[in-house]
């Protein structure tokens, strides 16, 4: 991904941005300009709190070009506390030890190195919610 | 409307040809599918092909092809919907020919996806996912279905063995296709021994990348007598497409945009599933192969896993699917593939497909996937006379 298309997506990279409808109140991620639900215009930005439970994962052990120095990772769909499912690797955490339903929360980390002149894309990752953080 | 017909076929092969280029494979189709109309013209060419720019270094392959195959000077362009745009470019061309603008349309769709290395490859096709939310996470197309089996296999209590059914149907029928990547048949021990790629998904689940093309001619119905071939009719066909990402699905186990191009294409013909005699279906997976079944209405939501385990999809049983060996043993060259599921469908309903002929075949349903499901394009055909 060029420089500027990485650059464009920084909220919600970091700081899982999306979208509130006006007119029915969905919560969306990734934003988009006509909500899904109602078909009406969507523009209010919206902060997901970053928490949110395992819906399914996988470990990839073929990664695409680029990902092979991080093999083998969990990837997983995350169902978010507000509603969207969020495609994001987990992270800080054993393959053998996740499970669909498992709490997970946000994270900010490295995903990949881009081009010649290894380029550091950030962006979410989720790990399993910690005990402490939790209780509290 | 016209009623179109198809009055040509051609394939190659599918396997790893390091002796031949996207231009000659696509080329030895078109050929084939001329020499079979017995023709040496067309109005048009239609391409499918999803990864020639990434993968061959080479767009633009409407004149390229044409020029190729002796067909200078006619309107000529490539149509791409990632794994469905071999079925893609038959609809176009299917328009063109109904509409009345056109009569005689050649659809060829060809993917030469070896030259490069598996990474390169993978990152290829992850292209027919959503780049900035699916793609940077590091996810491949194998992994967003291990993400569907995964969750299919959770809600519905399937155990991954249960799955097994639907590449031994594969390889099997595949065995006696001359065309067909993987001529040989496997065991319910190699499913389970089989490497993992993305869990659940094994080696066993997953068709394989390889190269081929395969056309069709397409013409007029009523031009019959133009042409030297019995005849197969379309009488479906459709394009439905959902949300670019898994994510985005209202309901990731279901493939709605299948199940409304194949209502779609079920009401165009006026038939229902139970007039399907045979179900070309696009088992990129075994777990696409049971959301396929779901969504074209042959199984209830999460049973579609059943009719592999209890036999039904045999050339013998009551939905035969891939009778040719499917995307898991013809092989799955993704532009290719949907083409190739309509030459197939044409041989059976021809009643030329050998060994693999499914008894007194009379309709024919052809249905390819692009993507994880986000365009789905489905077609009827009924033998004539």
């Amino acid at each position: 991904m060029a420089i500027p298309q990485n650059w464009r997506l920084q909220h919600q990279r970091y700081r899982l941005t999306g979208e509130v409808c006006h007119t029915c109140g969905a919560k969306l991620f990734p934003p988009r300009d006509v909500c899904p639900e109602c078909a009406k215009p969507a523009y209010e930005p919206f902060q997901f709190a970053g928490k949110g439970e395992v819906y399914s994962f996988t470990v990839l052990s073929d990664a695409p070009a680029g990902y092979e120095a991080y093999e083998p990772y969990p990837v997983a769909l995350v169902k978010l506390q507000e509603g969207p499912l969020v495609t994001a690797q987990l992270t800080d955490v054993d393959p053998q030890d996740v499970h669909i339903g498992m709490p997970v929360e946000m994270v900010t980390r490295k995903l990949t190195e881009e081009g010649e002149d290894g380029l550091i894309v950030y962006g979410y990752k989720f790990r399993p919610v910690l005990k402490a953080a939790a209780n509290g | 409307m016209r009623d179109v017909s198809i009055f040509g076929i051609g394939q190659t092969e599918v396997g790893e040809h390091w002796d031949k280029s996207l231009r000659h494979l696509a080329g030895e189709a078109v050929l084939a599918a001329m020499r079979d109309a017995g023709i040496d013209r067309a109005d048009a060419l239609y391409v499918g092909n999803m990864l020639s720019g990434e993968l061959n270094g080479q767009e633009h392959l409407g004149a390229l092809i044409a020029d190729f195959v002796g067909l200078r000077g006619v309107e000529a362009v490539k149509v791409e919907a990632a794994c469905g745009s071999g079925a893609a470019a038959v609809r176009m061309g299917y328009l063109a020919v109904a509409s009345g603008l056109l009569d005689v349309v050649i659809v060829v769709g060809v993917e030469k996806m070896t030259d490069q290395k598996n990474d390169v490859t993978t990152a290829g096709l992850a292209m027919a996912a959503d780049a900035e939310y699916e793609v940077i996470n590091g996810i491949s197309f194998v992994s967003l279905n291990a993400l569907l089996m995964q969750r299919y296999m959770h809600e519905y209590g399937v155990r991954h063995e249960d799955f097994a059914g639907f590449p031994i149907n594969a390889h099997k029928n595949a065995a006696t296709n001359p065309y067909a990547m993987f001529r040989k048949p496997i065991s319910l021990e190699t499913f389970k021994r089989a490497r993992m790629v993305a869990a659940p998904i094994n080696l066993m689940d997953s068709s394989p990348v390889a190269d081929g093309a395969a056309a069709v001619v397409l013409a007029p119905s009523d031009m019959a007598r133009r042409f030297r071939s019995a005849p197969v009719r379309i009488i479906g066909s459709a394009n439905a497409t959902d949300a670019l990402a898994v994510h985005d699905r209202q309901d990731p186990l279901f493939l709605s945009a299948a199940a409304l191009s194949a209502q779609k294409a079920y009401h165009q013909a006026r038939i229902t599933p139970a007039d399907v005699d045979f179900f070309e279906l696009h088992d990129a997976f075994s777990i696409t192969a049971a959301l396929s079944l779901e969504a074209a209405g042959f199984a209830e939501r999460g049973r579609g896993v059943y009719l592999a385990k209890d036999g039904e999809i045999t050339l013998e049983g009551r939905i035969p699917i891939c009778t040719l060996g499917g995307l898991k043993a013809r092989g799955h060259p993704v532009g290719a593939t949907g083409v190739y599921q309509i030459v197939e469908a044409t041989l059976q309903l021809r009643h030329l497909a050998g060994p693999n002929q499914v008894k007194n075949a009379r309709i024919g349903m052809t249905q390819n996937i692009g993507g994880s499901g986000a365009t789905v394009i489905t077609h009827i055909l009924a033998a004539e006379g």
